[in-house]
């Protein structure tokens, strides 16, 4: 079947099987591999994408459903000259990730979070990111870092 | 993990759902946010030959001051029930359970009606439907009809539901006050061992997640309180005639301790709370 959706700002458009995930959509046809497969039981978060701005997990959705929608990736929030968005910025500065494997999904939970919770408080943010897995960092700078984006004023893309 | 082949077709109206459902009602499933469905086809648990997609069928998505009850639209995402407020006002349990489910992704695809329909007794939003003395619309080839969120739970995965038919409103009791919510899980965004929605205004109804094959009510508190019993007597027997669930989270005894101190708790809450 023939799906049309706006990724990153340019239109794509593709025949696919309808039982083609989201996920594989972005990683395989458009090669588009910022995006992780963790889990792939919609556990891990890594694969959070966000779907007309809000945060969803790329692996529990059919390309299909996508269909006519605007999806951002991580591919898409830094600048086209490579500026880190603020958010990114922020996870660097605080040391938000070890090896990086959660990070993507992360910072697109935190996109859509900062963009439901403009002013955080800590545990706010403990809360909101609970969709997400990381086994390296112990989630403290993590934390640090979405409280300083927000501080920052930095909502989504 | 990848579903088995099957066919997708997006539904504009409930009478299109319908009509695709009435051609090979065995083999047809309904897809509204797919967060129950699609894991199970993703291991393939489930597989349907025909995928009747009805996540953007228009005007079911809402939650409406309907008089003496709200009426919630079956495709409202549970995102849009936690910050609504008309829920928020009137049903706040709804409100609250709504944004106890899952983490926030699930909550900006899963929808209430697809949460009802799936009826999985460890789900947080049929507990709240039934201590809301909920009642469930239903379209289907014969008509509309409505049931009593008490004869739609029927089994594990069963409800009233057939399988041509489409639920399309849920409507709540309203409860301002004197309501708890209690969800007793081990790590963040996980399902409750046992969790308790609780309204106590009106006669008490309690209803329970993970404490048998469906949502259930602890009916041996409810006679409690409606004669008379205080509120510890009363949660002592939450676990009657029940036959929870025993498995990697908890044993079916854990689980009938668990009740009793969760009941307890919620009947303190709610009474508080303005009960
Ligand atoms: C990681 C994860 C964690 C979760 N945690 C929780 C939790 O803590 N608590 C909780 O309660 N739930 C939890 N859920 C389940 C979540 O709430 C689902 O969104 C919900 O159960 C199903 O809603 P859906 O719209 O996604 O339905 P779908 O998956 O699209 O459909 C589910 C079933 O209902 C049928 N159906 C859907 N809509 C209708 C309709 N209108 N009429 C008739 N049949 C219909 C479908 O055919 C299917 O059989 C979790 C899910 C995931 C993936
Ligand atoms: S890969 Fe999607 S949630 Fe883990
Ligand atoms: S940085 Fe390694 S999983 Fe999060």
């Amino acid at each position: 079947m023939q799906v049309t959706m706006t990724v990153n700002g340019e239109t794509q458009s593709h025949d696919v099987e309808a039982r083609m995930l989201l996920v594989y959509y972005l990683r395989e046809v458009l090669g588009l591999t910022g995006t992780n497969v963790g889990c792939d039981t919609t556990s891990c978060g890594a694969c959070t994408v966000l779907l007309n701005g809000e945060s969803v997990k790329s692996c529990t959705m059919l390309a299909a459903q996508a269909d006519g929608e605007e999806i951002t990736t991580i591919e898409g929030m830094a600048s086209s000259e490579g500026v880190l968005h603020p958010i990114q910025e922020a996870f660097r500065e605080h040391h938000g990730l070890q090896c990086g494997y959660c990070t993507p999904g992360m910072v697109m939970a935190v996109a859509s979070f900062l963009k439901e919770h403009p002013d955080p408080t800590e545990a706010e943010v403990r809360e909101g990111l609970e969709g997400n897995l990381c086994r390296c960092t112990g989630y403290h700078n993590i934390v640090q870092a979405t409280l300083a984006a927000a501080r920052a004023g930095a909502l989504a893309p | 993990m990848i579903p088995a082949s099957f066919e997708y077709r997006r539904a504009d109206s409930v009478e299109q759902a319908l009509g695709w459902l009435s051609e090979d009602p065995d083999s047809t499933k309904l897809l509204a946010g797919g967060h129950s469905l699609l894991p199970l086809m993703k291991l393939r648990l489930a597989t349907p030959g025909v995928l009747v997609d009805i996540g953007r069928v228009p005007g079911l998505s809402y939650v409406r001051d309907a008089g003496d009850h709200v009426a919630v639209g079956a495709l409202t995402r549970h995102r849009d029930v936690e910050i609504s407020d008309v829920a928020r006002a009137h049903v706040p349990l709804l409100a609250h359970v709504a944004g106890q489910v899952g983490d926030p992704q699930v909550r900006h695809r899963g929808t209430i009606g697809g949460s009802i329909a799936h009826g999985d007794p460890a789900s947080d939003l049929p507990a709240a439907v039934l201590a809301l003395d909920g009642v469930l619309v239903i379209d289907g080839p014969r008509g509309r009809r409505e049931v009593g969120a008490g004869d739609f739970f029927r089994g594990f995965l069963e409800t009233a539901l057939a399988p041509d038919e489409v639920l399309t409103e849920i409507r709540v009791r309203k409860a301002p006050r004197g309501w708890a919510f209690q969800k007793f899980n081990r790590r963040a965004q996980d399902w409750a061992i046992v969790g308790v929605a609780a309204v106590v205004n009106g006669g008490a109804r309690v209803a329970l997640v993970n404490m048998g094959a469906t949502t259930v009510r602890a009916r041996g508190t409810e006679e409690a309180l409606a004669a008379g019993a205080g509120i510890a007597e009363a949660a002592a027997r939450a676990p009657e005639g029940l036959e929870p669930p025993s498995d990697l989270q908890g044993s079916a005894e854990y689980r009938r301790h668990l009740a009793t101190v969760l009941v307890r708790r919620a009947l303190e809450e709610a009474t508080a709370s303005g009960g």
